[in-house]
């Protein structure tokens, strides 16, 4: 499908919902405008709460491949860009033995086929492609300066094979847990978008999109309890990750409603510090079970 | 409404208002947003909206400010909500001139008159008891320090060093030697000054030593702006190292004056420290820190909470260092109930009060 055969962001709603992923009005706004207007999507918001699934949905509704880089501390260009494979070229050198004159064993060296492409240049090469850069707070500040400097030319220059320009400009999504400030240069070249938790209603959809064949009365009251725990002000409140988790563990073990004695033993599923377990077995599980 | 007039004067005017506001709204984000409504319907107010929301601001604590903002231009609504707006500088600095000045009228006692020129008396005296001349020139001594923090080892790796063989350095030089085996290069890792977090209380009762401690956050923001964050403590907590990060001390100090709004008011160590690892701390601006906590250790709060916090936020940072301006007085014990409830988790306790101690802290900071 063509990026431009989504005329307005109602459009792009429908096709995420066919897609499996339940927009709001924000997300499929934004969506529509990264797609149509070529800007990278930088997405924020509480963990669990689907940035990475919203470039996965991209990737489905836009016919494209999603690539996928994950930032870590110390990420540099050979690992986001490319690399050259070494051992195979000291192999084809030594194959080459002193038969082949110097200058064509040279060029054979810097071939194509010895060169290791990494999540950007995998993206750039294979258009259409979602390139979704997870967790960029996660990467030193130097590698934003580098990849800005990839996103303004959708290039990758490589000194011993020339430039690689992408067919169409890969649509990009940023992701960010702010452990610390993304420069802004970076933030201004794209669309910002801070993803908050979904309604009662939307959440209880998209379980049901996600595990189709569990008890309704199970996802609402899921839904209801989660919906109470991130009230209680807990030190790491569930995301829509951990509704989905805990409703499936509850699924598993035959549940249809949720109760006391389940709730009690899946409670890993949804709350995952010691701290917060506590807390909850004492004060708020009575009450988590009741509120159905 | 934008009927009134063309969508991009009605936008740029929106765009000032917000940057009026503290939103980064600048011509940059003004132009994409006036892009993104090309391909939008200008006459529906949720397009108006997203086309403005997703363009112009960059962080959640910008989403308030403009919602406010949205409804009172473009809704017609009567801003309800008051915009949340930076103090006026002037009230500000005049603040911070009656804030932590001494108190030279007072009672007849005029400490080290005759000692002001003496830089080694001085550099030991109590912060909060000095004169005009004497303060300015512990300012002048607080801003020549430089608070570093020692370094870590990162997963990067740089050549030299005996620690590994560099593989693709090594290969390369052996394609130029046409594959035969050259000389092995090595590689060793790379290190990274430690993140340094100091968390500052602002309260009523550290008042006398709040232009200090300040002058030496803005020195520690100096040496290493990107890897050194500076909150202050009070009712609440507030997050002042882009301020700070002004070169000069004397604008550095009132930006970050304008940021806080709870100046000399009372004590919630325990909620702030909660309010800063729920914010920031576990989000990772903690882990693996040297994480300074300046204060006398005066809790109006539940001094439980201020303890289940610190242990939270021993688990998250490499080391913390507590400076209580009271540990350098003759008798001190930590007896206040912050203090008991915290001493538990700090690796380090030092005194704040004068020219000399705060040198001390650089050493602790650095030696972490």
């Amino acid at each position: 499908m063509q990026p431009s055969s989504f005329p307005d962001p109602t459009a792009v709603a429908d096709a995420l919902d066919r897609a499996g992923y339940l927009p709001d009005t924000g997300i499929a706004t934004a969506a529509f405008l990264a797609i149509r207007m070529g800007r990278p999507l930088f997405l924020e918001g509480d963990p669990g709460v689907g940035k990475t699934a919203l470039a996965q949905a991209l990737a489905d509704i836009t016919g494209a491949r999603l690539v996928r880089l994950q930032c870590y501390e110390g990420i540099d260009a050979s690992q986001a860009l490319y690399d050259w494979d070494f051992p195979r070229q000291i192999l084809h050198l030594r194959a080459a033995g002193d038969a082949a004159d110097t200058a064509s064993l040279e060029a054979s060296l810097y071939d194509r086929r010895f060169l290791v492409p990494r999540p950007i240049l995998q993206a750039l090469e294979n258009s259409p492609s979602v390139l979704l850069i997870d967790e960029i707070d996660r990467a030193d500040d130097e590698f934003e300066a580098f990849l800005l400097e990839v996103l303004a030319d959708n290039a990758v220059t490589i000194p011993e094979l020339g430039t690689i320009r992408a067919e169409t400009p890969p649509i990009v999504v940023l992701t960010s847990n702010r452990t610390r400030e993304v420069h802004d240069a970076l933030k201004r070249r794209c669309l910002y978008h801070w993803i908050a938790h979904p309604d009662f209603a939307r959440e209880v959809e998209i379980v049901r999109r996600r595990i189709p064949d569990v008890a309704e009365q199970l996802t609402r009251d899921v839904a209801a309890a989660v919906a109470r725990l991130r009230e209680a002000d807990l030190l790491k409140p569930p995301g829509i990750a951990e509704t989905i988790d805990w409703t499936q563990a509850l699924h598993v073990l035959g549940a249809t409603s949720l109760d006391a004695a389940r709730a009690a033993a899946t409670l890993g599923a949804a709350v995952k510090y010691h701290e917060d377990q506590i807390r909850v077995r004492r004060d708020l599980l009575p009450e988590l079970v009741e509120s159905r | 409404m934008i009927a009134s007039g063309s969508p991009v004067a009605a936008m740029t005017g929106f765009a000032r208002a917000l940057r009026a506001a503290g939103v980064a709204a600048d011509a940059t984000r003004l132009a994409t947003s006036v892009a993104a409504l090309d391909h939008l319907d200008p006459l529906d107010i949720e397009h108006v909206y997203w086309a403005t929301r997703l363009a112009l601001c960059a962080e959640p604590d910008d989403l308030p400010r403009f919602e406010a903002l949205f409804d009172a231009w473009f809704r017609d609504r009567p801003a309800a909500p008051p915009i949340p707006s930076l103090p006026d500088p002037a009230t500000v600095s005049a603040q911070l001139r009656s804030l932590p000045r001494a108190q030279d009228d007072n009672s007849g006692e005029q400490p080290l008159r005759t000692a002001a020129n003496d830089t080694d008396v001085l550099r030991r005296h109590d912060i909060s008891a000095l004169t005009d001349a004497e303060r300015d020139e512990i300012n002048r001594m607080i801003a020549m320090l430089a608070p570093k923090v020692g370094a870590r080892r990162t997963r990067r790796y740089r050549p030299g060093g005996r620690e590994r063989i560099d593989v693709p350095r090594t290969v390369r030089a052996m394609l130029r030697d046409g594959g035969e085996p050259a000389l092995l290069a090595y590689e060793r890792r790379r290190t990274k000054p430690r993140r340094l977090v100091l968390l500052l209380d602002v309260s009523g009762s550290m008042s006398p030593y709040a232009d200090g401690l300040l002058r030496f956050a803005h020195a520690a923001v100096r040496v290493a702006p990107a890897t050194t964050e500076v909150f202050t403590m009070g009712t609440r907590l507030t997050r002042i190292t882009r301020p700070l990060r002004l070169r000069d001390a004397e604008l550095a100090l009132r930006a970050a004056g304008s940021a806080v709004p709870d100046w000399s008011g009372g004590t919630r160590l325990g909620e702030s420290l909660r309010a800063f690892l729920d914010r920031w701390g576990q989000r990772g601006t903690a882990r693996r820190a040297v994480v300074v906590l300046a204060s006398d250790g005066w809790e109006r709060g539940d001094a439980e909470l201020l303890g289940e916090q610190m242990a939270r936020l021993a688990r998250l940072a490499h080391r913390i260092v507590w400076v209580n301006p009271h540990r350098g007085r003759s008798g001190f014990v930590p007896a206040t109930g912050g203090m008991v409830a915290a001493l538990p988790h700090v690796d380090e306790l030092v005194a704040g009060h004068s020219f000399d101690a705060l040198r001390n802290v650089v050493e602790v900071i650095a030696h972490a």
